[in-house]
C-alpha cells in the first residue's frame, strides 16, 4: 500500500482500517526526563509520528529539580508499544521510562467538576460527593465545584453520576502513576 | 572572550578543519570570529549544497562534518540535508543562527522556529538560551553526531548571545546522562550466534551502512572469510565488502543482483549488521526471507525488531561484535564442506543471472557502458558520489568498490542534488584522491551552483553527467507501471552543459560517441581543477533487474 509505482486506487475504507487498529490494552507510561526546553514537544511529537493517541497527559517536578515526571496514558496503536519506548530512549533528554505493569501501579487523577445544584438536587450532589470523597470547594446559589481524586475510572464514574443533574463544566488532571513498594518507579 | 571565539575554540578542539556555511545578519557576529580564528571556511553557494558538502567530507573521511547557515530561509535551505544526514546516519553539526532573544516568538525578520521545524530530523537539537551554555553545547553536539549511531545534531545560537562575553575554560568532558549508548555486544547473545551460524547450511551476511559508519569493514572479511559466508550489502553498505571477492553476491535489494535476492530469499539464517531493513531491501515484508531466522547486530535497539522481528538480537557496535562473533565461530569449528551445496545452488544463480545489458552496436553509449568506462579509467581508484535516480542504481551495480567510504550516496531520503555538493566536500576532506560525480541530468541541476564554489575554492572534482534527457527512474516507473503516460519527466535540451561549466570558470566536456567514450573520460580526469561532462547515453533504457515495489524478491524482473 502507499506504494507511488501501483497504479491500484485505494479505497478510503481500507485507508481507514489501517489508520485505526488499536491493541486496546491501556498503557500508563511514567518518563523521567531532564528539565530542558523542548522535551515536551520532543516526546509528543514521536507519539505522533508513530501513531499513537496520548489520552492523558501530566508533567510536573520530581524530588530532583533538574528532572521532571511525565506520565502519560494512551492505546497501544498499530505499533507494538515497544518500538516507541526505543525510539524515547533514543532521545537524548530522556532518562528513564517505565510501561507501568497495572497491578503494580498506583495512579491517581484529580478532576474538578462544576455541577447544577440548585434547591432539591443539591443534597443529592453532595450526597454523591460524599460517597466519593469528593470535596466540594466552591459554592453559588446554582452551582457547586466539586473536587474529586481517585483513578481515572473513579472519576469517570463520579462524572456519570452526576451528569444527569446538570454537569456545566469538567477538568481534569490526568494520571500520575508512582509503582508500589520500595523501589523506584 | 566573545561567546562566538569561544566557539571557534571549541571547533578547533573538536579537529574541526573546514566548514560549509553562507552568512547573514543572525550568524555575523560568528563570522566576524571566522575572520581570523584558523579554520578553512567553504563559502557555498546555497546553503543545501553546505550542507551536502559536509555530508559527503563526513562519508568520506569519517570525521564530524560542520555545516553553517543565518537564521530563517538560511536554516530552512538546511533542512534537506538535515534530514539526509539523519536518515542515512551521517554525523554532522548544522549551527543555525537564531534572531535576538528578544525577538523571539515576534515573527521578527528572519525568524523561523529552526528547532521546531528540525525536532523529528535530528539525532539532537540545542537551542541555546545562555551564552554560558555555547562551549558545552558545542562539545556535546560533537560527542552526539559522532558517536552510536551517527547523525546530525543541530545548535541554533541566538545572535545576541554569540556576541556575549563570556569567561571561557575549555571543556574537557561531557555529562550526557540521557544518552549512553551500548557499545558491547552481549557475550551470550554472541556465543548463541556463532552456534547458529555453525549450525545453518544456507547463510547469508547481510551488511547496510552501519558496517561502513562503524568502520568494520576489516572485521566483516574476517567473520566472512572464516569460514565461505556469502555476503551482500545494501546500497549504503557497497564497500564494505571488496566487489572482486568470490564470495560477494553484489548488492540486494530492489535492484540488486538476482543471486543476493534469491540467496536472501532461500537462506536458513540471515546475519544483518548495521542494516534496517527497509523496504527496498525487504520488497513484500510478508513474503520477505520467508525461510530464514534472523541475528540482527546494530547499535541502535530500535532499529531491532522494527521491521523483522530477530531471533538473535545483538546490541552495540559492529566493531566490537563483529571480532568476537568470529572468535566463538572458530572455536565451534564447523564443517565448512556443509556449505558446498549451498555455494552451487549461488553459482548457478550467479551464472545464470549475471547483471546484464544489451550493448549498443553503434555509436551511442548506454548507461551501464558508461559506469564501466568509469571504473575502467579510474582503475576503481576513486571516491564516487552519486545523485539519485537510474544512474545512481548503475553506479552501484556496475562500479565495483573495494574499499569502504568510496561510495556516497544518498540511501535513505534519495535526495535529487545531493551528488555534486557531496563530491565537493569529499574532495576537501580527501585531496589526494580522484573524487567523480555520477550526476543525473534532473539531479544535477538542483545544486549545480556548488560549481562556482569548486572553481573559486579549486576543488577539482570530476562531474560525469549521465544525460538521458529525462527524469529517467520516474520515466522508467511511469513506463512500467503507469501505462507509459510520460507525465513531466522530459528535461528537453538546456542548459548547454558545456557552456554552463564555463561559465561557472570550470571545464565543460562532451562526450556523445561510444568509440571515444573511455579516451574523454581519462582526459576529464587529467584535466585540472572541476570538470563538468556532459555524457550523452540512451535515453530510454530501464535499470534492471528489478522487485517491483511492493513484491517479493523471487518476482525480479529484466
Ligand atoms: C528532491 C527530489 N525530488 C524528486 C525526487 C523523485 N525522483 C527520484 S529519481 C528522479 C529522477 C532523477 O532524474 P535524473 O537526475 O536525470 O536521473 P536519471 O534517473 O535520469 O538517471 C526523481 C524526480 C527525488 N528523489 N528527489
Ligand atoms: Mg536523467
Amino acid at each position: 500500500m502507499g506504494e507511488p509505482g501501483t497504479k491500484e486506487i485505494l479505497s478510503l475504507d481500507e485507508l481507514e482500517a489501517a489508520g485505526n487498529l488499536r491493541t486496546g490494552r491501556k498503557h500508563i507510561l511514567s518518563i523521567l526526563v531532564e528539565n530542558k526546553p523542548g522535551v515536551l514537544t520532543r516526546i509528543a511529537g514521536l507519539f505522533a509520528r508513530r501513531g499513537f493517541n496520548i489520552d492523558t497527559l501530566a508533567v510536573g517536578p520530581t524530588d530532583d529539580e533538574a528532572f521532571s515526571r511525565i506520565t502519560l496514558t494512551l492505546d497501544g496503536a498499530v505499533h507494538p508499544i515497544d518500538q516507541v519506548t526505543k525510539q524515547l530512549h533514543k532521545l537524548v533528554n530522556v532518562l528513564k521510562i517505565r510501561d507501568l505493569e497495572p497491578q503494580e501501579t498506583l495512579a491517581r487523577e484529580l478532576a474538578l467538576f462544576k455541577v447544577s445544584a440548585d434547591g432539591v438536587s443539591r443534597a443529592e450532589v453532595m450526597q454523591v460527593c460524599e460517597i466519593f470523597r469528593g470535596k466540594i470547594v466552591d459554592v453559588t446559589k446554582r452551582s457547586v465545584v466539586v473536587e474529586v481524586t481517585g483513578t481515572c475510572d473513579k472519576i469517570d464514574a463520579f462524572e456519570q453520576l452526576v451528569r444527569p443533574f446538570g454537569l456545566i463544566e469538567m477538568a481534569r488532571t490526568g494520571e500520575i502513576a508512582i509503582s508500589r513498594g520500595r523501589g523506584e518507579t | 572572550m566573545r561567546a562566538v571565539d569561544a566557539l571557534m575554540e571549541c571547533l578547533k578542539a573538536e579537529g574541526v578543519d573546514v566548514v560549509f556555511g553562507l552568512p547573514g545578519g543572525a550568524n555575523l557576529p560568528t563570522y566576524d570570529a571566522f575572520y581570523d580564528a584558523g579554520i578553512r571556511h567553504i563559502l557555498v553557494r546555497h546553503e543545501a549544497g553546505g550542507g551536502h558538502a559536509a555530508e559527503g567530507y563526513a562519508k568520506a573521511t569519517g570525521k564530524v562534518g560542520v555545516a553553517l547557515g543565518t537564521s530563517g530561509p538560511g536554516a530552512t535551505n538546511l533542512v534537506t540535508p538535515i534530514c539526509d544526514a539523519m536518515m542515512d546516519s551521517v554525523p554532522v553539526v548544522f549551527l543555525t543562527g537564531q534572531v535576538r532573544t528578544e525577538l523571539l516568538g515576534t515573527d521578527g525578520f528572519q525568524e523561523a522556529d529552526t528547532i521546531g521545524i528540525t525536532m523529528p530530523i535530528v539525532k539532537h537539537s540545542f537551542l541555546i538560551q545562555h551564552p554560558l551554555e555555547i562551549p558545552r553545547s558545542i562539545h556535546e553536539a560533537f560527542h552526539i553526531a559522532r558517536t552510536g549511531r551517527p547523525g546530525p545534531v543541530v545548535v541554533d545560537i541566538p545572535q545576541d548571545l554569540s556576541r556575549a562575553d563570556i569567561p571561557y575554560e575549555p571543556v574537557t568532558d561531557v555529562h550526557l546522562p540521557g544518552y549512553q549508548p551500548t557499545t558491547e555486544g552481549n557475550q551470550k547473545q554472541i556465543r548463541l550466534a556463532a552456534k547458529a551460524l555453525a549450525n545453518s547450511r544456507r547463510p547469508v551476511l547481510y551488511a547496510g551502512g552501519g558496517v561502513i559508519a562503524g568502520n568494520a569493514a576489516p572485521e566483516l572479511t574476517e567473520l566472512a572469510t572464516v569460514d565461505r559466508f556469502p555476503v551482500t550489502s545494501t546500497v549504503m553498505g557497497l564497500g564494505a565488502f571488496p566487489a572482486p571477492h568470490e564470495q560477494w553476491l553484489g548488492m540486494l535489494g530492489m535492484h540488486g543482483t538476482r543471486a543476493a535476492n534469491y540467496a536472501m530469499d532461500e537462506a536458513d539464517l540471515i546475519v544483518a549488521i548495521g542494516a534496517r531493513f527497509d523496504d527496498r531491501v525487504t520488497g513484500k515484508l510478508s513474503e520477505f526471507a520467508p525461510r530464514a531466522k534472523f541475528i540482527h547486530i546494530d547499535v541502535d535497539p530500535a532499529e531491532i525488531s522494527k521491521n523483522v522481528p530477530a531471533h538473535i538480537p545483538i546490541v552495540g557496535d559492529a566493531k566490537n561484535i563483529v571480532p568476537r562473533l568470529t572468535a566463538e565461530y572458530r572455536a565451534l569449528a564447523p564443517d565448512p564442506a556443509r556449505l558446498e551445496e549451498w555455494w552451487s545452488r549461488i553459482r548457478t544463480w550467479q551464472e545464470r543471472h549475471p547483471l546484464r545489458y544489451e550493448d549498443s552496436k553503434d555509436h551511442e553509449i548506454k548507461p551501464q557502458y558508461m559506469i564501466q568506462a568509469l571504473f575502467e579509467a579510474t582503475g576503481g581508484d576513486a571516491i564516487v558520489a552519486s545523485d539519485v535516480g537510474q544512474h545512481q542504481m548503475w553506479a552501484a551495480q556496475y562500479f565495483h568498490f573495494s574499499k569502504p567510504r568510496r561510495w556516497i550516496n544518498s540511501g535513505g531520503l534519495g535526495t535529487m542534488g545531493f551528488g555534486l555538493p557531496a563530491a565537493m566536500g569529499a574532495k576537501i576532506g580527501c585531496p589526494d584522491q580522484t573524487v567523480v560525480c555520477i550526476a543525473g541530468d534532473g539531479s544535477v541541476q538542483m545544486n549545480m551552483q556548488e560549481l562556482a564554489t569548486c572553481a573559486h575554492e579549486r576543488v577539482a572534482i570530476k562531474v560525469f553527467i549521465m544525460n538521458n534527457g529525462y527524469l529517467g527512474m520516474v520515466r522508467q516507473w511511469q513506463e512500467l507501471f503507469w501505462d507509459r503516460r510520460y507525465s513531466h519527466v522530459e528535461m528537453g535540451q538546456w542548459p548547454d552543459y558545456v557552456k554552463l561549466a564555463e561559465a561557472y570558470g570550470a571545464t565543460g566536456m562532451r562526450l556523445e560517441d561510444k568509440a571515444t567514450l573511455l579516451e574523454g573520460i581519462r582526459e576529464a580526469l587529467q584535466t585540472d581543477g572541476p570538470v563538468l561532462v556532459d555524457v550523452r547515453v540512451t535515453r530510454e533504457e530501464n535499470t534492471y533487474p528489478m522487485i517491483p515495489a511492493g513484491q517479493a524478491a523471487r518476482n525480479m524482473v529484466g
